[in-house]
């Protein structure tokens, strides 16, 4: 066979792309020989952490993947697919593009944005939502701004343009971030159940289509700089990012939708990385088929591209199609309304091998199974140590924390944390409305909801993650991330049924960052087997850090994000956040606990970062959920809000914001204002009802067996804490709504 | 002394310009064929005072690589007038 | 009497207009595809729906590409016949580029894309849009756009305002016009306008997104009933 290439391949080389000798050898086992140059790239970006993740895999199957509404298991397809019933399924999945957007934040974030898209009508869903959740640095920093600035703009370009909307998401800052940002981008579709497309590649003769976008040199860096056939000329045409095209997107998104409509379709992958080697793998070994590849078909924007550019190319709008043999006319034809480029590039064998050829020549001969995650891609168990600052969260004393003298000027104080205040500078560059199903926009709620046409039904989608819990306890920190996606969707009226995930960690190679890995992973699988909400799917992003004076490398803040699906069968009993009435009585539902432990008042109030993580017990957080539940069903509350970030006094404030009402609230005589106020204990939710439905609202908590106190009324157009005039209303919105601004655009 | 500077910012060459790719392809509406490739980018003109034309080059230059391009996605060039 | 909802590649909002026009106000509608150069089965009794979106993707600028798609020449055509057309935030573009409505619409005052509840208030109740509306009734609609700031040199704004052709004008909650209810910089405050013959209308604010309850918004409504009936009066 031709080696298409001059590198003349050894472990030194091996090493250059990113494997270890160890992993050379196996490659050298698996072919009966050294492998040429294009090979070796094939290998090590399949057998790459974010192809195969050799690191987290043997952890990730650990978690619950199972459930009577599961359509796909975790991992089978590009996305996970859940039966919402009335013969639909939602198809979901969240995805990081944390480095990307760290170096080019625009085109970062959009990028991020199509990626995960695609990965949702590659199944045949139309995406009807979206949510993002982003972490950046300390707002008030130069570099900080520049970088969310670019984020939202990508994030809202791209989403705008392709017309889905962005129906939530959080946005935090903490200066772990500083330098690594992370943008996780969550995608939401719907499609009937039985017109799905699966990733696979059955039926040896069938031909194989790529279509969208022609291909770049974009993404090939490692390989590049491995490479001993890189010349000064082809450094120059390598592009240091990728471009997102929302219009070339939505177009394919159509065709996709069209061509599967057809019955002509056997399989379809997008490509994301590793793109076409990636898809042809995976496709093949899904199917146990193999795979006859003309490189030299393959559409390219760059002239001079060499084989192993054309396999690792990472161009972004592109797909893999295997078609009916026969009905190649009817794909075409979609293609062709469309305006995309549709090229037959190859076709589906029996031999179980990859073959590329160029010019009738083979450049390319590999085994499927063997470089795909689940068949023969290595897989590691990597060492954990407890972190040492957990020594540092241990010896956190509350009784060392003051309570403050003056409350409404710490309660002012915290108001304006930027990771507390309304994010609207960001959400009204996003289109949230687009598509006409958006419920909340108008009727904010915990969980955003999403009306499926022809349906009662809506989705309650959100997500979640207070890295800072996770943090101080990695295990409790991630069961409290599930609990709070499940809270909200409770508060909704939404009954959660799955998740996808977003795993951001440091490096693996790094004991403590992977101790903070491993134990989040099992609480994250003890949150969701008490739920009921299996994990779907998702991504794992390591080697998030930053790198601080002296040199001293530090991990972000650990920061597994959940993202939750929920489903409202009767879209007539939702529930939102605002209150609604003056008089109507306050409720704080869930144990009072008194606990200040990680809470955003230590941190902006006392300058305290290490503390334990707050509060919390699991089996009672499923208690209060199922009441609220049955709340909003009989009609009993008119206003649900969880109590998580900032504490109940920001829960009600916020609560009051939306529904243009002040409030007089009495704190507990026996617990410390401050723990009263801004503390975070788990498990609690404020409701209001209207007087005459207070009896029944107390008989059926009393019945769920969960603890309720009445902690005031909605009264007025101030705030009033224990008698005391806390000013109007109209002050606290200013401060809510305008200090993000403030600070970015300073 | 005064200086004009012409600036073109355009997309890197081997970057994707979408923006070109949806011309290319709809100027046959137009009834205008045989055009290959299109990029847009944009002309930025600067108006300034320096105490020489070298001078008036470094700060053109500055302005383009720290502000008006983003040289991660846009290469540039310029001249500069005398006035 | 039947609506046709164009569909170029890139508009977005074509099902929305099919689900309010058809589902909500129970009309007939029908997509139109781009390539097709003749609108046949429709006649001047029938309405033209030119969608949002970002039809090409909004390249070069908003709308300066789908002016020139196949099916145009034919939407010009029928406007100057007499014709419905409605256009949405990009269809107002697109009109605006086609010179079927007067201006043109330039990028936001503040460089940045606009998605928010936004009031508007009626300037007239002589149009298919706003007969339903008394002149100063307000709307809540929401806004989701890059380049609404509506432009016409002094002249063509004095002629809209001497033919009655301005439809809606940003505002604030109580319908007072003026600079901080402006959050795209339009000249006027102009959110949507008709052409003289009072055929050919557009505007920047999406009603098809404001008119259900389960959105919590239905102050879009009464522009498609209007429109609707107005529609079934010319058949």
């Amino acid at each position: 066979m031709a080696t298409a290439s001059s590198v003349q391949v050894d472990v030194e080389v091996a090493k250059n792309l990113g494997l270890t000798a160890e992993e050379f050898n196996r490659i050298e086992e698996i072919m009966g020989r050294t492998p040429n140059f294009n090979e070796l790239s094939i290998f090590s970006v399949m057998w790459s952490e974010h192809c195969s993740y050799k690191n987290s895999i043997m952890w990730l199957k650990t978690l619950p993947r199972d459930g009577e509404r599961l359509l796909v298991g975790a991992g089978e397809e590009n996305a996970g697919l859940v039966d919402i019933g009335g013969g639909l399924a939602c198809a979901f999945k969240i995805e990081s593009h944390n480095h990307p957007s760290a170096i080019e934040p625009y085109q970062g974030a959009a990028t991020g944005v199509g990626g995960i898209h695609r990965d949702i009508f590659t199944m045949g869903a139309r995406p009807i939502a979206s949510l993002n959740s982003l972490r950046f640095g300390d707002p008030h920093l130069a570099h900080t701004k520049h970088l969310v600035a670019g984020v939202v703009k990508g994030i809202g370009d791209y989403g705008n343009c392709f017309g889905v909307p962005v129906v939530g998401g959080e946005v935090f800052f903490h200066p772990s971030y500083n330098q690594n940002i992370l943008v996780n981008a969550m995608s939401v579709g719907i499609v009937k159940v039985g017109e799905t497309v699966s990733a696979s590649a059955d039926g040896p003769g069938n031909p194989v289509f790529i279509v969208g976008s022609a291909t770049g040199k974009d993404g090939i860096h490692g390989a590049t700089f491995a490479s001993a056939d890189l010349t000064e000329d082809s450094a120059d045409d390598l592009p240091a990012v990728q471009v997102g095209d929302p219009f070339q997107e939505k177009l394919l998104l159509e065709a996709s939708l069209e061509v599967i409509a057809t019955g002509a379709v056997v399989g379809m992958q997008d490509m994301g990385a590793a793109g076409i080697t990636c898809s042809t793998s995976e496709m093949s070994a899904k199917s146990g088929t193999g795979m006859r590849i003309d490189l030299d078909k393959v559409p390219t924007r760059q002239s001079d591209m060499k084989p192993w550019e054309i396999l690792l190319s990472e161009s972004q709008e592109r797909m893999l199609i295997v078609c009916h043999k026969g009905r190649e006319q009817e794909l075409l034809a979609v293609f062709d309304k469309w305006d995309l480029e549709c090229e037959q590039i190859g076709e589906v064998t029996d031999t179980g091998r990859l073959e590329y050829y160029v010019g009738g020549e083979l450049v390319a001969d590999v085994p499927a199974e063997p470089l795909v995650l689940g068949g023969g891609a290595p897989v590691y168990e990597r060492e954990t140590r407890r972190p040492a600052y957990l020594d540092k969260v241990d010896q956190f004393d509350p009784a060392t924390v003051e309570v403050p003298s003056d409350l409404r000027a710490a309660a002012t104080k915290l108001f304006k944390s930027p990771s507390l205040v309304s994010k609207n500078w960001v959400t009204e560059q996003y289109d949230g409305t687009v598509r006409t199903n958006s419920m909340t926009e108008n009727t904010p709620s915990d969980a955003a909801l999403v009306r499926v046409k022809g349906t009662d039904k809506a989705l309650a989608v959100t997500t979640d993650c207070n890295s800072t819990y996770v943090y101080a306890d990695p295990y409790v920190g991630t069961m409290i991330a599930v609990a709070e996606a499940a809270r909200n969707i409770a508060c909704s009226g939404g009954e959660p049924v799955a998740i996808t995930n977003c795993l951001n960690f440091g490096n693996p190679y790094n004991p403590e960052a992977f101790y903070q890995f491993v134990n989040a992973i099992k609480g994250m699988g003890e949150a969701c087997r008490a739920f009921n909400t299996p994990v779907t799917g998702g991504n794992v992003s390591f080697y998030n850090q930053s790198q601080y004076e002296g040199g001293r490398i530090e991990p972000v803040y650990p920061t597994p994000t959940i993202g939750m699906l929920g489903v409202v069968d009767n879209v007539k009993r939702t529930m939102s956040l605002g209150f609604k009435a003056q008089d109507d009585v306050i409720y704080l539902v869930g144990d009072n606990v008194e606990d200040l432990g990680s809470s955003e008042y230590l941190r902006v109030v006392h300058g305290i970062e290490h503390s334990t993580v707050p509060h919390f017990d699991l089996q009672k957080e499923l208690k209060l959920h199922r009441a609220i539940l049955a709340a909003i069903r009989g009609q009993h509350i008119k206003s649900a809000h969880d109590v998580s970030d900032g504490g109940l006094f920001q829960t009600l404030c916020e609560s009051a914001i939306e529904g243009g009402h002040g409030f007089t609230v009495d704190t507990d005589t026996e617990m410390r204002k401050d723990a009263f106020l801004f503390g975070e204990a788990q498990g609690r939710v404020v409701v209001t009802a209207d007087e005459s439905r207070t009896g029944d609202l107390e008989d059926l908590l009393r019945e769920q067996g969960v603890g309720f106190r009445v902690i005031g009324r909605v009264a007025g157009n101030n705030i009033t804490i224990d008698g005391e005039d806390w000013g109007n209303l109209m002050e606290w919105e200013t401060s809510h709504n305008d200090t993000l601004a403030a600070i970015l655009e300073s | 002394m005064k200086f004009i500077a012409h600036i073109n910012i355009m997309p890197k060459t081997e970057l994707l310009d979408p923006q070109g790719k949806v011309v290319v392809k709809n100027l046959p509406n137009l009834g205008i064929q045989g055009v290959s490739d299109v990029r847009i980018g944009k002309h930025v003109t600067i108006a300034l005072e320096a105490p020489s034309e070298q001078e008036a080059h470094d700060k053109v230059e500055l302005a383009c690589s720290k502000l008006l391009a983003n040289v991660i996605m846009e290469s540039y060039d310029f001249v500069i007038e005398a006035q | 009497m039947k609506f046709g909802v164009i569909v170029f590649p890139g508009s977005n909002c074509d099902d929305d207009m099919v689900h309010v026009l058809g589902t909500v106000l129970g009309q007939e509608t029908v997509k139109l595809w781009h390539k097709e150069e003749s609108l046949e089965g429709f006649t001047t009794d029938d309405c033209i729906i030119v969608p949002g979106g970002f039809s090409y993707g909004d390249y070069v600028r908003a709308g300066a590409v789908a002016r020139f798609s196949p099916i145009m020449k034919s939407v010009i055509d029928f406007a100057n016949r007499g014709g419905y057309v409605f256009g949405i935030c990009n269809g107002f573009q697109i009109l605006c580029e086609a010179h079927l409505l007067p201006g043109a619409l330039l990028r936001n005052r503040d460089q940045k894309f606009i998605a928010k509840n936004l009031f508007i208030r009626s300037e007239t109740d002589n149009a298919p849009t706003n007969r339903r509306l008394s002149p100063g009734q307000v709307l809540k609609i929401p806004v989701a756009h890059a380049e609404g700031r509506y432009y016409a040199d002094e002249e063509t704004i004095f002629q809209l305002n001497q033919n009655d052709q301005i439809l809606f004008r940003y505002c604030d909650g109580a319908g007072e016009v003026n600079l901080a209810s402006n959050h795209n910089g339009s000249v006027g405050n102009i959110a949507g306008i008709c052409n003289e013959a009072r055929n050919v209308f557009g505007m920047m604010p999406h009603p098809e997104r404001a008119s259900e309850m389960i959105l919590g918004n239905r102050d879009g409504y009464s522009i498609f009933q209007g429109l609707a009936e107005a529609v079934a009066e010319a058949g």
